[in-house]
Parts: C-alpha cells; structure tokens; sequence
C-alpha cells in the first residue's frame, strides 16, 4: 500500500478567490490555441496513415499461388462475438489435385458487416491464416443484403498475401516422397 | 386624425429602418451562430465548418474557395435546415403554449435594439444628431423591462413542453433571472449617477447621453471598473451563455427547455439567443466602451459627414463584434458552474459588491459635489 | 464389462483416500465413480479390455501376505504394508480388489502419461482444423492435459491413407488412426461383423477391412462414436458442422421397440446428427444406423406442412372445426397408432371414450436383428396397451376395420399416422366414409382424407415411449415443429374440449401425465413426466407377458412368452 501523505491546501490570496487572473490565464490559452496548427483531417480528401496492425474490414486472403487458404474450421465463427460470421463448410473434390489434399473448404463465408464488430478475433483464432483485417475500412452500402460480404467478395477485397508455412504443400510433398510405405 | 402625406412618409421610412435594423441583428445572430462554430473549432484545433458553398459563387477563383473555407454559406444551410426538417410536435404538450413559447423569445431581444442607438448623423451644419430607432430619455429601463421578459419564452417552453427536463430548465431559468437583474441593475446605478452629475447635459437615463459623456474623455469602463465587470457577468447570465447556461444544461437536462423543440421551432429560440448576445454586447458597447466613439481621450478622427457617420457605425460594429467573440471566447475556455454554484455567485457575491460599488460611487459622487473644484 | 449383479462395495485407497467402489469393478470405471479420471484411449466399458493404447498408467499396490503363513504384512503403525507393483500398471487391465492401493496423480503417472501423449502424437497429423472429431477428440483433451506443446520430432510423419472409404456410412483417415482397436473389438464383439483388423507392423500399422469386405453393417456408426479420435467419420455427418455449434438434446430412437437412448445434435432448428445415449440397461452406448438417419424424414418431399380440409390448404383452425363436424353424433371409428407416444394414446383414448368410438390399432414388423433393431418396428407398442388403446396384441393388417367398413358401420375415421391400404383394406371401402386424418407424412390414406391435420416427429416433440422392456422412456423437443403447427397432444386435447363442452384439458405435457397418473389400475399411476426424463422406469408389464410379443431375444431383452406367430 502506498503511504498516503496529506497536503496542507495553501489558503487563496484575495486574487486567487476572485478566480479573475486564472481566467485570464485561462483566456490566453485558448486564445492562443486558435493559431495553433490544426489537427482535423479532411477526410474525402486526405487519408489517415493506418498503422501496420490496424484492424479494417475481415477479409480471406489466398495463399501467393491464388489457393485457398481457409478449410472451413469455423473456429472464427465460432468465436466472433456479435455472431457475424457464417460458414457453411464443404468439401474438396477428389479431383481437384493441387488441392484435394486439404480435404476440406467453405462452399460459402458470409461476413455480416452490420454485425461485425472488428475484434479481430477471428484473425487471430484463424489456424490457417486465411482471415486478415486488411486496412479497408470504409464499407457501405445501400441495403442490408449489401452489407453481407459473400465469399467471392471476401475474396476480392482480401487479395494475396504471402504465407511463410505452405503448410499443405508441405504434407502433400510428404505425401508424394515421404514415408508412404 | 387628417391624413397627412408628410406623416406617412415618416411612418415608412421608420418601418424601412425597423426592418433595416431587424435584418442587421438576424444576420448579426446568424453570423454569431457560425462564428460560435469557428471559433470553438480553432481553439480545440479544429477547422470547423468549410463544406457550404454557393453553386456559382464556389467557382471564382481564391475568393471562392476562401469563402468556403470560411464557411460564410453556413448560416443559409443551417437556416435552410431548420426549415426543411419535419416538424414534430410531441403529443403531451400545451399546444399554445408551445407554438407561442419561441416568439415570446424572440420578440424581446428584437425590441430592445429599438432604443438602441448606434451612430450619429451629421446634418448640414455640423450639428449631430444620434442613429436611433426611438431615442427614449429612459431607455436603459425600456432595456432592462423588456430584454427581462425573454425569459418568459423559456418559462412558457418549459412549462408548456409538459416533461421533467424543459420544467426544470424553465425553473432553473427563472431563478437566475431574477437573481442576476438585481445585480445587473445595481451596477449600472453608479454609472448613471456618475454620467448625470448636475448641471451636466446627460439626461438621467439616456443612452445617447451615456456616449455623448464617453466622447473624447475616459470610457464609462475605466471609470466604473467594478460596475463593467458585475454588469458582464450579469450580461452572461441574462443571456444563459456558458458559464451560466442553466437552462439549456446539455449534460443535465439534455436539452433544458428546448428538448421537446425540433425543426424551425427549435431555430427560433436559436436565433433568439444570438440575438440576446448581439444586443446585449451592443448594450455594453454603448455604455462602456464608449458606443460608436474612437477611443478614450481621443476625439473622433473621422470628418463631420456620411463618411463620418459611416465610420462611427463600423467602429461601433466593430467593439460589438469583439464582444460577441469575447462572449464566445469565455464559453469554449470556462466550465459551467453548478445550479447551486450559480445561485451563490449571484446573491452572495455580486449582489453584495454591486451594493458597495454603489455606495462607493454615491459617497464619491457626492464628495465631488462638495468639492467642486474636482468636479470631473 | 462392468459385472453385472455385484453389489459388493470393497475399499480401495485412491491417492491417499480410502473410498468404497463395487467389487471386481475396472479400475477406470471405478475411479471415475469418485470423480478421477484416468485418460484411456481404448479402453471401453462395454468392450473387452485390450490395453493397447497405454494411456491409463497408473501406480498399483495391493497389501502385502507373507508367502508362508498368508498373513497381512503390517507397517509399524499397525496399517497394512502395501507391495506397490515396481512398473506402472494399465488401469483399464485391473479389477479393483479390497485394500488396493492406487496413486493416479503422482509424478510418475504424469510422466507416463506425457511420453504416450508424445509417441501418440509423433506420426499424428495435426489437421485438426479438417478434422470432424475436433471438440470431442479425446487425442485434443489429453493433448492439452499433458502434450508439451511442441514437438520434438524432426523427422517426417508416415504417411498413410486419407479419405478412405471403409463402408457405405464410414470414411477412415489411417493418419490419426491411434490403433486403440475399439473398432475392431467393436465389430467383433457387438456387431458380430468381423470385418476390421490391422495390417502391417510398428508405426506403419494401418486399420484397414479384411480383402473384399466393407464395414457395411447396420452397426458401423458406433465405430465412429467410439473412435477416440477422428479416424472414422461418418460420410453423412462428414464436414457437415463443427461439433461445439451442436446442442444435444436427448431422446429416443423411434426405429423400433428397442427403444435406443440417444442424443439429437441440432443447430439453430437443424439436426445434423444422432448419436447413442449410453444406457446399461438399454442400448449400452449403441444404435443402429438405420436409426441414426430418421432425421432426414422432418424435411421429406412428402412430409405435411399445413392442414387440409377437402384436400385444401387450409388454417389449422379451419381443419379442427371440420373435424368437429364431422364427429359430433356420428359413428366413429378411430385407428390408432403405435408409433404415437403414451400421452397421444392415452388421449386418443379419452377422444374414442369422447365419441364412443371404435378402436384399432395395427403393428409393423419386420426382421429381428438380436441386437437394437426389433422386429416390432414401432417404437410404442406397449404404451398403446398400457394406456388402454390396444385391447390385444396388434395384427399387421386391419381387417376388423374391413369388415366394420363392409357393414357400414362406421361414419367417421380417424386416422393417426397409418396408411389404411397398407393395412390391407379396401380403398373402396372409404369411398363412403370421412377420415380425419393425423399425421406427419402423406400416405394413400392421407389423400383420400376429408381433414388433414399434419403433426409432429418425435425431433418436434416432447413425450414418452415404452420400449420391449416395459421402460417408459421420456425424450424432449429437439428442434422447433414447422411453423404454424401445434403438437399432437394439443390438438386431441383441443378436438376432445371441443366435443365435451364441459371437460377442459390442458395440453401441458405435466398436466396430461397427471390425469393419466391418476388411473388406480394402469402401471403409470402415481408417475410424472419428469421422473424418467433422464433415465427411463421400468414398469411392470407381467400383465400382459401372455401376449405373443414379436421381439427375439436382443441386447438386454428376454422374450417372456414363446413365439405363438407361424
């Protein structure tokens, strides 16, 4: 526990009780705020500088060789809190040989972008890196249909980003020279 | 009575100048309201409103864009504003009442200019005459009577809104009117006592004497430090400017006597309180800071003639602008007192020390009297 | 297998406290009895032990005998001394006995646990974001317990078959195959299906069918419950829905009389899945797959979503004051089903008191399978002679109701669930007559029928069913019924209020199992529905053990008469 030490409040002088030099004090400030340079942006026109990890609207990305990256664990639905994601999971079919592998994918990913809350949970429960809060953040539009982000759009707006783990490539390589007996 | 076509004429040019002086002070409040916006905006380092412009006006060069950036347009969108949105009336209130409530307002702070005066005119000869609507030997009282029955405006919009937060606004608003008229009057006390020693030409209670008095000789301000000083933040109050906004109380009462108002109903008790600030800075221009003359103990430089007259009027425009800022200044840098805090400033504090300014004044004054060779 | 019949509680001293469990019983049961879990993988109650998947280590002593006289070895302070086994010992491989000593927390135990976590886990493949059994994967509870959270393992894991299909309902991933074997033993034991078995040696062991065979049987499911991983998946649930969305609602099988315990997995008003409900004197932790699929039927083309009057779309409102018109003062006739629960019996009975009317009841039988699934296909005969609704034991057709029909001696039918022409009567026969008909599906008879009135599967519902063993089983609403339709009971309650001016049922669920506790003679007496929510009452059916009851010996089911049938 910190000592608590009790201050002797120093008595006002007769100016100080009629407050009139504080607000004098008081007046020079603001007055010499209003030269000040100011700090509004002008929005349309100027854009913030985002930081690096600035959460924007949740989007899927691909891996740098245009795939899927997400198999539709439902982790993010699972733990997104105003329940703004849906996925209805599907499978890989067993013709698709760059990605048959995978086994799984989702046949449909909607964000409701009237519910998100931009937590980023998702991303960060995401065991595929798939789902990033990219840096867009200006979403509107003029119904609530609208504001739903389907697949493809998720898709559109996530774009590429590098993957350091190729993780299925890595068991599909195991798969083709590894340990098979 | 027998028609008298000379009359007539005196009658239209006198509803010319009314409606003169009434667009004046409208567009003076208008501009308040913008001036309020901007100011606010610079000293929290802001910009403030810059997105209006007119169609055409926009595109000349650098001048439009400067008046964008000024927002000079505003006023008109928000004007415009107020009389496009839907109008709502709640269905509990005192319809009367209600709809009466933003005229009763309104009309006082428009008819106080009346007896204001704000210039002189030079005939022929030289001789001046004052710019006034209706040059009344008693208009300071004229002022304190009728600029008082604003608050029945509010009162009424309290009152007739028929919910808990107009009510107590409304209340709140009549408790710190009467307080601060007492105080208000006694402090202008001493300066009429000053203004009309005997034997000068100032008659008792004129405006226009109270600035013929300030011309070429000190301020009313520097002579009656005190009484300027209780008189502003009477001024404050009357006018329910921050610090002493009780009425309106936007953190307490969300939005004192005007919650239940929208749309053009609303604009009017806007536009009614700039128009209390307007004349209530040109009121203290006129009997402090010396109304259209130059600066103390200096004659007017300007020549005895329409230009003359012109630049009077501008310099008195320009002492009352610097006042409507000063008013705008003290809101965005003061917090606002408590209710109570309100109440105690006003009977234990100012009305005491306007009571020992007067009697100040009334021994000094009559000091003088005796010894005549100090005569002022 | 737990024995059976032993009451005999023994003491055993589990870490450090002495605590009573039933003599002879697995020492992983028996803990878990005083809330202590021992982390098994192949061990299950219901199977033979195998102990193969070393995860139930433990640390075991039994008090010590002198070799020469037999007499106890006491410490210095007179308590026995115990002869701890030098090498932890498998839990599952021991049967408790009295005064053993048993040590599931120590340091040891631990350790074990977390080098089998680690060998399990070596040629594990980790892809539990595709995995089905994620949320309800024993491999991830223990992986939390006691993996190390990374691996040490640089080398490359096996590989090794993906995607197979083992069987019609069965996909097999032999990556996180764990070789517990409960499958196998599975098959072996329960289904009598031999068709699973290991190939290969060491870490290439492969769960694989024997050559030319598939795990096609009607029991195969229960490889994918019991599996503690997710190596077998059930190709209809496969990637259908992660399993922490589902809510369980537990229930009973409808296929037949065997009347299986289980738990309806639904999300949102949309069932994805039924598993088994362990019960041990039941179903132990068995279904068929048969029963499994019922679900499909709450969205079936052919499924009644609104009534009929004329074969009209009509208002259920519409329907129940037809249906009145066509009963008050008329001869009815009322053809029950058993597939209704006790309460909808017991009230169709009160509305053929009501309209004095004639009663029938038809059963559907088939193949018995000596294991769940019965031959009595309806999963309610014998609440139908519990609430009075049967009188005798049903036939498979309905030619008393031919031959009333023939004599014209009916006006009206009421018909719940059952298709008449099924039954083997004459459709020309109700040209003459009205039906009134209830039920969930159309069928030939609903066709025909002058008032439809569609009701609700046991998914839609709550109630009550008598299995072949005379347990009344209850089992609760599991989705929500189709819009604008009100259960069964709520509609013969309101056709009975209707017709007696004077009597005003009610149709809560706790309301009708008070009137029908109040029977002196009826085996209900004195019972409320939630009694045996959770664990089903056996009641006592000796009345009728005369009657020529189809069933053939089965799990946990004796026939009490012989067979009069051919």
């Amino acid at each position: 526990m910190a000592k608590t030490v009790v201050l002797e409040r120093k008595p006002l002088s007769l100016s100080e009780r009629t407050y009139l030099p504080q607000i004098v004090t008081g007046l020079k400030t603001t007055f010499s705020n209003m030269f000040k340079e100011k700090a509004t942006l002008q929005y349309p026109e100027e854009k913030p500088q985002l930081p690096q990890n600035y959460r924007g609207v949740p989007t899927l990305v691909n891996d740098p060789n245009g795939r899927e990256k997400c198999v539709s664990c439902q982790l993010c639905e699972f733990v997104c809190p105003p329940k703004a994601i849906r996925i209805t999971p599907g499978s890989v079919p067993e013709e698709d040989e760059d990605r048959e592998h995978v086994e799984k994918a989702p046949q449909e990913f909607e964000i409701n972008m009237l519910r998100c809350i931009y937590c980023g949970y998702c991303q960060e429960v995401c065991p595929e890196e798939a789902i990033f809060l990219l840096d867009e953040y200006s979403s509107s539009g003029y119904t609530r249909e609208e504001m739903i982000n389907n697949k493809a759009k998720l898709y559109e707006l996530g774009g590429t980003l590098p993957d350091k783990h190729y993780k299925w490539d890595k068991k599909k390589d195991a798969e083709v020279e590894g340990n098979a007996h | 009575m027998e028609f008298n076509p000379e009359m007539l004429l005196q009658l239209g040019l006198k509803v010319l100048f009314a409606f003169t002086m009434v667009g004046a002070v409208m567009t003076m409040a208008g501009y308040s309201v913008l001036a309020e916006r901007k100011v606010s905006a610079w000293m929290q380092g802001r910009v403030g409103p810059n997105r209006t412009a007119l169609p055409f006006v926009e595109n000349i060069p650098f001048i439009g864009s400067f008046l964008k950036g000024l927002g000079i347009f505003q006023p008109l969108a928000d004007g415009l504003k107020f009389l496009f949105k839907e109008e709502i009336v709640p269905g509990h209130v005192n319809k009367v009442y209600y709809y009466m409530a933003p005229l009763v307002a309104l009309v006082p702070a428009l008819t106080t200019m009346t007896v204001l005066p704000f210039g002189q005119y030079y005939d022929e000869a030289g001789n001046s005459s004052p710019l006034i609507l209706a040059n009344l030997e008693v208009g300071i009282l004229f002022i304190f009577a009728v600029s008082s029955l604003g608050v029945y405006g509010i009162v009424l919009a309290g009152w007739s809104s028929n919910s808990k937060y107009p009510f107590l606004g409304g209340i709140r608003s009549s408790a710190q009117m009467i307080s601060y008229e007492l105080a208000m009057g006694l402090s202008l006390l001493p300066v009429f006592l000053w203004v009309s020693v005997p034997g000068s030409e100032a008659s008792a209670l004129s405006l226009v004497g109270i600035v013929s008095s300030q011309n070429d000789s000190a301020w009313l301000l520097l002579i009656q430090p005190v009484s300027a000083l209780i008189f502003l933040i009477a001024l404050f109050a009357e006018t329910n400017r921050l610090p002493f906004d009780m009425p309106e109380s936007e953190t307490d009462l969300v939005g004192g006597f005007h919650t239940e108002y929208g749309s053009f109903k609303f604009g009017i008790f806007f536009v009614a309180e700039y128009a209390h600030i307007v004349v209530g800075s040109a009121i203290f221009t006129t009997i402090f800071l010396g109304g259209w003359h130059f600066l103390p103990w200096i004659a007017d430089p300007w020549p005895a003639t329409w230009v003359g007259t012109l630049l009077g009027i501008g310099w008195f425009l320009a002492k009352t602008a610097f006042l409507i800022f000063f008013f705008i200044w003290i809101r965005w840098t003061i917090p606002r007192f408590r209710y109570d805090q309100v109440m105690s400033i006003g009977w234990t504090k100012l009305l005491p020390l306007a009571l020992i300014n007067l009697i100040v004044y009334v021994l000094l004054v009559t000091w003088l009297d005796q010894t005549p060779s100090a005569t002022p | 297998m737990i024995s059976k019949g032993k009451t005999d509680q023994v003491t055993i001293n589990l870490d450090g406290n002495d605590v009573e469990v039933p003599a002879g019983m697995n020492l992983v049961d028996a803990v878990a009895l005083h809330g202590k879990e021992i982390p098994h993988y192949c061990y299950h109650p219901q199977l033979s032990v195998a102990g193969n998947c070393r995860m139930c280590l433990i640390e075991m002593g039994t008090p010590m005998r002198d070799r020469g006289t037999g007499e106890a070895i006491v410490e210095e302070d007179g308590s026995p001394k115990i002869g701890w086994v030098p090498k932890p010992v498998i839990g599952c491989g021991t049967n408790v006995s009295p005064g053993m000593h048993v040590k599931t927390e120590s340091d040891l135990v631990t350790d074990c646990r977390e080098g089998i976590m680690e060998f399990l886990l070596v040629n594990h493949p980790l892809d539990c974001p595709i995995c089905d059994q994620a949320g309800e994967c024993r491999l991830q509870e223990f992986a939390t317990d006691y993996g190390r959270g990374y691996s040490r393992y640089k080398e490359r894991k096996n590989v090794k078959p993906k995607r197979t299909r083992l069987g019609p309902r069965v996909t097999l991933d032999d990556e996180r195959c764990i070789l517990c074997s409960r499958c196998i033993r599975f098959s072996q034991e329960v289904a009598k299906d031999d068709v699973l078995g290991f190939v290969d040696r060491g870490s290439f062991s492969t769960l694989t069918c024997f050559p030319g065979k598939e795990l096609a049987n009607n029991y195969s499911l229960n490889t994918v419950d019991i599996c503690p991983v997710g190596a077998l998946t059930s190709t209809d649930f496969r990637f259908k829905m992660r399993v922490w969305f589902l809510k369980e609602t537990m229930s009973i099988c409808a296929e037949s009389s065997a009347g299986c315990n289980t738990l309806v997995s639904s999300r949102e008003g949309v069932i994805h899945r039924i598993t088994p409900r362990r019960n041990d004197a039941v179903n132990d932790s068995w279904m068929t797959d048969s029963g499994r699929a019922l679900y499909k039927r709450i969205d079936s083309d052919d499924r009644l979503k609104f009534p009929l009057v004329d074969q009209e779309k009509s208002s259920l409102e519409d329907a129940l004051a037809a249906s009145i018109s066509l009963l008050k003062d008329k001869r009815v006739g009322i053809v029950g089903s058993c597939k209704s629960t006790v309460e909808e019996q017991y009230l169709l009975n009160r509305l053929a008191k009501e309209t004095k009317a004639k009663k029938y009841l038809r059963g559907h039988f088939g193949e018995d399978d000596g294991i769940l699934l019965s031959a009595d296909r309806t999963p309610n005969l014998r609440g139908a002679l519990i609430t009075g609704l049967a009188s005798s034991y049903p036939k498979e057709n309905l030619n008393l109701l031919g031959q009333a029909l023939k004599k014209g001696q009916l006006d009206t039918l009421i018909v719940v669930g059952e298709d008449l022409m099924d039954a083997k009567v004459d459709a020309e026969l109700l040209s003459d007559i009205q039906i009134i008909y209830l039920g969930t599906h159309e069928n030939a008879t609903s066709t025909l029928a002058q008032v439809v009135i569609p009701t609700l599967t046991p998914f839609e519902k709550s109630g009550s069913f008598v299995n072949r063993s005379f347990f009344l089983q209850g089992f609760k609403q599991a989705v929500p019924g189709l819009a604008g339709l009100l259960p069964d009971i709520s509609i013969l309650v309101r056709l009975i209020n209707e017709l007696n001016g004077e009597a005003e049922l009610s149709s809560d669920l706790s309301a009708v199992w008070k009137m029908m506790a109040r029977s002196s003679t009826s085996p209900l007496k004195g019972l409320s529905f939630s009694d045996f929510k959770k664990d089903g009452i056996e009641l006592d059916g000796s009345k009728w053990d005369e009657l020529p009851f189809v069933e053939q010996k089965a799990l946990h089911y004796e026939p009490t008469a012989e067979l009069t049938t051919d």
